[in-house]
């Protein structure tokens, strides 16, 4: 009986309590930097894309809304013909962006992607291509793998050795 | 002014008030809890979110109104009605000022306790003709829990009346000029409070729409208007008995420097938020501790409240 009575004490208290409501239009939160939002393609620091068209992102989604086709060009780059992602279906997992090898797919601190039509939330490759680095300046995959891409040969990576000739005894 | 014309002002006068603040509640409420609740709750429509009442009361009145094919339609219909007409009727005796009542009933307090009785119908039939299992078990506990809480409500205003010498409700306010019978009476005004909240089937005693067992208890089947006026009806129930609390114990319209029905409402007014702050603190307690807290505590403790009462009366030989 004596602990209802203080209960409406500290409800009452409540009365000068400053308010934790968001008037979200007019005053937005402040969003952590890993906040799983609107999914990203970035590019690497020479401007192409950095997505590689593994196919891992589409593997992992639990809700399989990552749908790609791989392409190559003539240096023998790989890259999606076309990537959809169907933020109608998305569950903001972040898992694509675990998966991802190449920091291509990103999350973004964005939540504001309300559509009044479904089909306005299957988003393509060019909606989801941005201009800039995203989270991980600074990374090129095509620098750091051992793979032999156009004017890039077998051993001219950063930080590869040159490759061993196996045929040949000399050291 | 012809006394016709008076009269006719002061009915209808009476009428639209009750129902502009019971409807005016549904804004209120919900702002006071989300106070409570450290929000803003409705604040969107209009200056302050004042216009969430009309759209609150849009949306109920253009609702579709459908009635289950397995109900009794006739009591069904007639139910939501039952309720707001016994509480509208319990308005009528209540003076809002020295010369502001519809009627000046000399057995006014028997006059309301017959009412809420009546209330008490509407719940039932609700629940009866709604043929479901949870409207038909919310109706039961309805009937029990206002019928044995009936019982000491009625108890704990008779040391009221004794003190008053009078059931006419303007005869007790006036016997409350030197005293309020808050005080002399606090145990009575404790009871009747908690009684008031059973009656009105608010937490902790919202057993009857329990939505976390029951979906909505007796009013399960109900949509559109006639939820309404269940709703309506709650409100105007913790009106009434605010406006009666303020009447029976707290001095009705007497105050110092405001004019009498400014004290009133202002009375009235602390007594709702009451209610809204008890339902924002309190728990829903098991059924059968609401019962046996009203048969084995209240009950007795109003008969106790009553006895002293009438001794100290008989000794003190008022």
């Amino acid at each position: 009986m004596l602990s209802l009575l203080k209960g409406i004490g500290v409800i009452l208290r409540h009365t000068f309590h400053r308010r934790e409501t968001i008037q979200y239009p007019e005053e937005k939160p402040k969003l952590p930097p890993r906040w799983r939002g609107r999914i990203i393609l970035s590019r690497d620091p020479d401007g192409a894309e950095r997505c590689v068209a593994c196919y891992l992102c589409a593997a992992v989604c639990p809700v399989d809304c990552i749908s790609l086709q791989a392409a190559e060009d003539e240096t023998g780059r790989r890259y999606p013909e076309f990537f959809r992602i169907n933020f109608s279906r998305c569950i903001f997992c972040g898992l694509c962006e675990e998966a991802c090898p190449t920091y291509a797919i990103q999350l973004t601190p964005d939540f504001e992607m309300a559509e009044y039509e479904r089909q306005n939330l299957v988003y393509e490759k060019e909606d989801l291509l941005i201009d800039g680095l995203g989270k991980y300046p600074g990374y090129n995959f095509y620098k750091v793998a051992g793979l032999e891409i156009g004017s890039k040969k077998k051993g001219e990576a950063e930080n590869e050795a040159p490759p061993v000739d196996v045929r040949s005894l000399l050291p | 002014m012809p006394p016709t014309l008076q009269s006719l002002l002061i009915v209808f006068g009476v009428l639209a008030a009750a129902l502009t603040v019971a409807a005016a509640l549904i804004y209120v409420e919900r702002r006071l809890l989300a106070l409570w609740q450290d929000r803003y709750g409705p604040n969107r429509a209009g200056p302050f979110g004042l216009l969430q009442v009309v759209a609150d009361m849009i949306k109920i009145f253009l609702k579709e109104d459908w009635i289950p094919p397995f109900a009794d339609k006739p009591v069904f219909i007639l139910a939501p009605a039952v309720i707001i007409i016994a509480v509208l009727m319990s308005f009528a005796i209540i003076p809002f000022a020295p010369n502001i009542a519809v009627v000046e009933l000399n057995i006014g307090l028997l006059f309301f306790l017959a009412m809420s009785s009546m209330g008490v119908y509407s719940v039932v039939l609700a629940g009866w003709s709604s043929n479901s299992k949870y409207s038909l078990m919310g109706a039961l506990r309805a009937a029990a829990q206002m019928l044995s809480y009936e019982v000491f409500m009625g108890l704990s205003l008779m040391g009221v009346v004794a003190m008053a010498g009078s059931f006419s409700l303007r005869d007790i306010v006036e016997a409350q000029r030197g005293l309020w019978f808050c005080l002399p009476q606090f145990l009575g005004f404790i009871i009747f409070l908690i009684a008031g909240f059973a009656e009105t089937h608010r937490i902790p005693f919202d057993l009857p729409e329990a939505e976390a067992e029951l979906v909505a208890g007796f009013h399960s089947e109900y949509s559109g208007i006639k939820f309404g006026m269940f709703f309506v009806g709650e409100y105007l129930g913790i009106t009434l008995i605010s406006a009666m609390i303020v009447t029976l114990f707290w001095g009705g319209w007497l105050g110092p420097w405001l004019p009498p029905a400014v004290w009133f409402f202002l009375k009235t007014f602390i007594f709702i938020a009451g209610f809204v702050l008890v339902r924002a603190a309190f728990p829903r307690p098991r059924y059968d501790q609401l019962m046996s807290f009203g048969w084995k505590i209240m009950l007795p403790l109003s008969l106790a409240n009553l006895l002293v009462t009438g001794a100290v009366l008989l000794f003190t030989g008022k």
